[in-house]
């Protein structure tokens, strides 16, 4: 799975800006699916098997979005200021790398400071292209870019910007290749806009109209020094969530992904996320409401150019995945 | 895009008709939740534009005008009806507490004149006058809690709370400009209509005038739904941040310039725009020699922030007619901005066909 992984973590899509990702994904599952088409917004939605007696329409759904910054303005020297996209935190950012859609390159500075203890806030930090002035900078208002990181093979660790989500994005399109018969619809869901407000997945998840919904994301952990308390660690097998800031999952759900776990003998472990969401909170509130849960891959340094992963965990998601969607779901 | 002062000789101008329909709707009172005299003004000038005219259950107009020639393409187009305003909240002797409706800045408030309630009142919003203020009163801005609209006690006894309100200013065209309050979204209603006036054959035009922008996009949400287009334009007022700084150092945050035209959304709070209809935009007005800017990536936001979200997804874009001062008692924008956002929807609507959802984005 590693050299999926390493194209998927490597390519560029920031939040409504996902065609790269969008390509890469559709020539992994072509010929794997029954069915290939792009919605209104840009989600790639992928289904496989045919409804049969006691099935469900199950929506699997993983975003190919990242988080990035977008051109506000391009000064007389030629310096880009920015603003966000998706949740981007400023202290991860001085000294880091962008490369725009258009192919541009450049490195993310900040003013002088007053006191070597402040954080530069967005306004007080500056793209520099090595542009000699505005009318040679190859930037302009409304350009998109993301952060520029190669991926790190640690062995068992993998470390790259966009794992969230483009790990997901890998398990979903390994679950595919693996799952050889399900009495289920699956619609596996390569959503679009994630990381400004789950957007791709409400219209998605609308269009679709299915009795179960399933995100896969990352989420948080606790084991780092002095770090946050959460019983979540890298290593200990997918987390199968119970509650985050948007969603209290349905315990049904929870119940039959750790029960299936179990009798697979896969490791699993319980996840409560304080803060922060995934398209799950969205599946849930679509029509008049769908039962839903979250497989999470355990990721340390979320939203920051280095994410880490256990590949372990990674291929435990896939066979807990496989085995969830090939029997028949009595949820209870 | 380097702004040409060149519009082509068959743009369907804004003329002293159009004006003097701005005029009208600006001075008319629609605060959100209480459109009703917009409403009244729209529906007769779309009487004879439209083929089939609605006011849902919200109270956004629903207007469709159908397509005269096969393959048609379903465009929404949305404005918003509403403005920022006040709401009586509890008074006597003709003194009223009140809230804000939308969002307005409490320190520009005193000392401006009001209108109050359906038969429009003259009220003023009051102060202490410097006389009778400290120096340290002084200092500080005077909070929404102690500021009180005075109509007086006579016509004290004719409102009540509940009661909405509005800046009192009327409409004036000052030289290039247009000076008004609630020209967000005045100038986005009559483009509509005049958008319906020129509607192209080929397109399905659904033009929704809607409620309640101002205080979360809930009148466009609904209308979304229900008119259920393949794509949608929005078209309102953005803020012109563009004023000389105090040490005439570069300011790196306007998010719009008086005399750049039509604004471009790539990127606000709630929405990213579909970059298919920023390219098609671009290359209308590059087309047409039509100067139009991208407005800076940011906050706030439009209709299309319900709009695209609505069903199974909407591609969506939205276009302003920048403005100086929005959200207060007089908005400063630019005639020739407003014809240039036209200009540039007549053409790109001309220009659209369903191909452009075939197109990769």
């Amino acid at each position: 799975m590693k050299p999926l992984i390493k194209k998927l973590v490597e390519a560029v899509g920031p939040s409504g800006y996902e065609g790269a990702v969008r390509e890469l994904v559709k020539k992994e599952v072509t010929g794997l699916a029954d069915d290939v088409r792009v919605d209104a917004l840009g989600n790639l939605i992928v289904r496989k098997g045919k409804q049969s007696v006691g099935g469900l329409r199950i929506m699997l759904s993983a975003h190919m979005d990242e988080i990035g910054i977008i051109a506000t303005h391009v000064d007389e020297d030629g310096f880009v200021r920015f603003t966000t996209i998706g949740g981007v935190g400023p202290r991860t950012l001085i000294g880091g790398r962008v490369q725009f859609l258009n192919g541009a390159f450049g490195v993310i500075a900040g003013e002088r400071l007053t006191a070597t203890d402040q954080v530069h806030s967005f306004e007080k930090m500056y793209i520099d292209l090595g542009a000699a002035g505005k009318a040679d900078c190859p930037v302009k208002v409304g350009d998109l870019a993301i952060f520029d990181r190669p991926m790190m093979d640690l062995g068992s660790r993998l470390v790259a910007k966009s794992m969230d989500d483009r790990i997901a994005v890998a398990v979903l399109i390994e679950t595919l290749r693996k799952l050889k018969d399900t009495p289920h619809e699956v619609y596996f869901v390569f959503s679009t806009q994630e990381e400004v407000g789950t957007r791709g997945a409400t219209t998605a998840a609308y269009g679709i109209d299915p009795d179960l919904g399933i995100a896969v994301d990352v989420t948080a952990t606790g084991d780092t020094p002095k770090g946050m308390r959460m019983a979540v660690k890298l290593g200990a097998g997918p987390a199968v969530k119970v509650r985050d800031g948007g969603m209290l999952s349905d315990p049904r759900v929870v119940r039959w992904m750790a029960d299936t776990a179990e009798a697979a003998k896969i490791p699993y472990q319980l996840e409560i996320l304080e803060a922060g969401s995934t398209d799950a909170s969205a599946i849930q509130l679509t029509r008049s409401g769908v039962p839903v849960g979250c497989l999470s891959i355990p990721c340390r340094y979320i939203h920051s150019p280095s994410e880490m992963v256990d590949y372990n965990d990674v291929r435990h998601a896939v066979s807990l995945l496989t085995v969830l969607l090939s029997n028949p779901i009595h949820l209870q | 895009m380097t702004p040409k002062k060149t519009t082509p000789s068959t743009t369907p101008l804004i003329g002293a008709e159009q004006i003097a329909l701005l005029e009208r709707l600006s001075n008319a009172v629609a605060v959100s939740g209480a459109e009703h005299e917009v409403r009244k003004i729209v529906m007769a000038e779309i009487k004879d534009l439209a083929d089939d005219i609605k006011v849902d259950a919200l109270g956004n107009v629903l207007a469709t005008r159908h397509a005269r020639q096969q393959p048609a393409l379903r465009v929404m187009l949305a404005a918003h009806m509403d403005e920022v305003g006040f709401m009586l909240v509890d008074g006597e002797d003709g003194l009223y507490e009140f809230a804000t409706v939308g969002g307005i800045d409490v320190r520009q408030l005193p000392g401006k004149t009001v209108l109050v309630g359906k038969d429009h009142l003259p009220g003023v919003i009051g102060a202490k006058p410097i006389h009778h203020t400290t120096a340290d009163e002084r200092r500080n801005a005077i909070s929404l809690d102690s500021l009180r609209i005075d109509v007086g006690n006579e016509n004290g006894k004719k409102v009540h709370p509940g009661d909405r309100a509005t800046f009192a200013t009327r409409f004036q065209q000052l030289g290039p400009s247009l000076v008004g309050k609630a020209l967000d979204d005045r100038l986005g209603v009559v483009t509509v209509i005049e958008l319906l006036r020129h509607a192209p054959a080929h397109i399905e035009l659904l033009a929704a005038f809607t409620v309640q922008e101002e205080v979360g996009l809930r009148g466009a949400r609904v209308a979304g739904y229900a008119l259920d287009p393949q794509l949608a334009f929005a078209l309102d007022s953005t803020p012109a941040g563009d004023l000389p700084t105090w040490d005439g150092e570069e300011s790196p945050r306007y998010n719009t310039r008086l005399d750049g035209g039509p604004a471009i959304y790539v990127a606000d709070q709630g929405t990213l725009s579909d970059p298919r209809l920023i390219q098609h935009l671009l290359q209308t007005a590059e087309t047409f020699g039509i100067p139009c800017q991208i407005r800076q990536p940011g906050g706030g936001g439009t209709d299309a922030g319900a709009i695209h979200k609505q069903r199974a997804g909407i591609p969506v874009v939205s276009v302003s007619v920048p403005g100086r001062y929005a959200h207060t008692a007089a908005l400063v924008a630019r005639l020739d901005d407003w014809q240039h956002t036209l200009a540039l929807m007549v053409y790109a609507l001309e220009r659209l066909t369903p191909a452009i959802l075939e197109q990769e984005r």
